[in-house]
């Protein structure tokens, strides 16, 4: 595959693999966050906000 | 032009239109993404001095970029949000705030690890380093202020006020390869000249620029239409909205 022979190859990186797995990792997790982070805090919101909105109503 | 403002300002037509915005941002950014990463991971050529960590460029760089562009961004919004008065300029300033901060991390984070292999050293007090730094706290700043700040109005135009002046660090980031002996290599890309490296080296890079900067405006879009209903929460029309998000 590519620019390397087998898939251990592709792993190890030529003794760089874990430099360039630990960067593309914490990459990964940090575009994660971006993308959860703002569902979870508008759901919360939303929920108390109608819940505000009922006890106005009645 | 005053009209195509006053469309952008009312955070009603903002919210109306970017639902489909970030949607069609986000799939180009994932497309792009998944082809860059796949062809910059596997497929470019190994770099002749640096082994297989100048991989770590293909998410490095790109983050690097957005993180001051959106600075850039969050400044201009600063200046409009004065000038103007414009409360739609404040709500993406502050929404675009903590994607920012991220992206400077990220920079900061895959830099760390890239430099251990090249330079020997996880951190070096360079100048480039330092001031990507510096652009990190900005952001925690802004962040910061809206926390500490009750008063909505008093912190939009302190926010404002921070990021202007903190400006000053822009050209310092770019320029600190040049003026300081710095460990940090120059810039890959210069706009003027042909990449100094071969075609599947650096168009994966540029896949990678395009989509990550498609990634941050579609957060971007998403973290203020979340803003417009905290803030416009009295408004009928975002009643309405959070009944139908509900499904009462």
């Amino acid at each position: 595959m590519g620019a390397f022979e087998t898939f251990g190859d592709f792993i190890a990186m030529d003794g760089h693999g874990l430099y360039v797995w630990l960067a593309y990792g914490s990459f990964a997790l940090c575009m994660a966050w971006l993308i959860v982070q703002p569902r979870l805090a508008l759901k919360r919101y939303v929920k108390e906000q109608s819940m505000k909105m009922k006890r106005e109503q009645s | 032009m005053w009209k195509w403002i006053q469309k952008w300002g009312s955070p009603k037509w903002f919210y109306q239109m970017s639902w489909n915005w970030s949607l069609t941002l986000g799939v180009i950014s994932a497309l792009l993404m998944t082809v860059g990463i796949i062809w910059g991971l596997g497929f470019a050529p190994q770099d002749y001095q640096q082994g297989n960590s100048f991989r770590i460029i293909y998410i490095h760089v790109p983050s690097a970029i957005v993180a001051e562009a959106c600075y850039m961004m969050m400044a201009s919004l600063g200046a409009i949000s004065i000038i103007w008065k414009l409360k739609m300029a404040s709500m993406v300033l502050k929404s675009i705030a903590p994607i920012g901060a991220i992206f400077s991390l990220i920079a900061l984070i895959t830099g760390a690890v890239w430099g251990k292999p090249t330079w020997g050293a996880w951190w070096v007090w360079d100048a480039r380093i330092t001031s990507m730094l510096i652009l990190m706290f900005l952001y925690l700043g802004v962040i910061a202020l809206y926390h500490v700040m009750e008063n909505e109005q008093s912190a939009d135009k302190s926010a404002a006020v921070l990021t202007i002046i903190g400006v000053v660090n822009i050209p310092i980031i770019k320029y600190s390869v040049n003026w300081w002996n710095t460990l940090h290599q120059p810039a890959t890309f210069k706009l003027t000249e042909k990449p100094a490296m071969p075609a599947e080296m650096w168009i994966p890079l540029v896949l990678m620029i395009f989509g990550v900067y498609a990634f941050f405006l579609a957060q971007m879009f998403i973290r203020s239409r979340s803003e417009i209903l905290i803030r416009e929460r009295k408004a009928s029309w975002v009643k309405e909205e959070i009944s139908r998000m509900t499904g009462a």
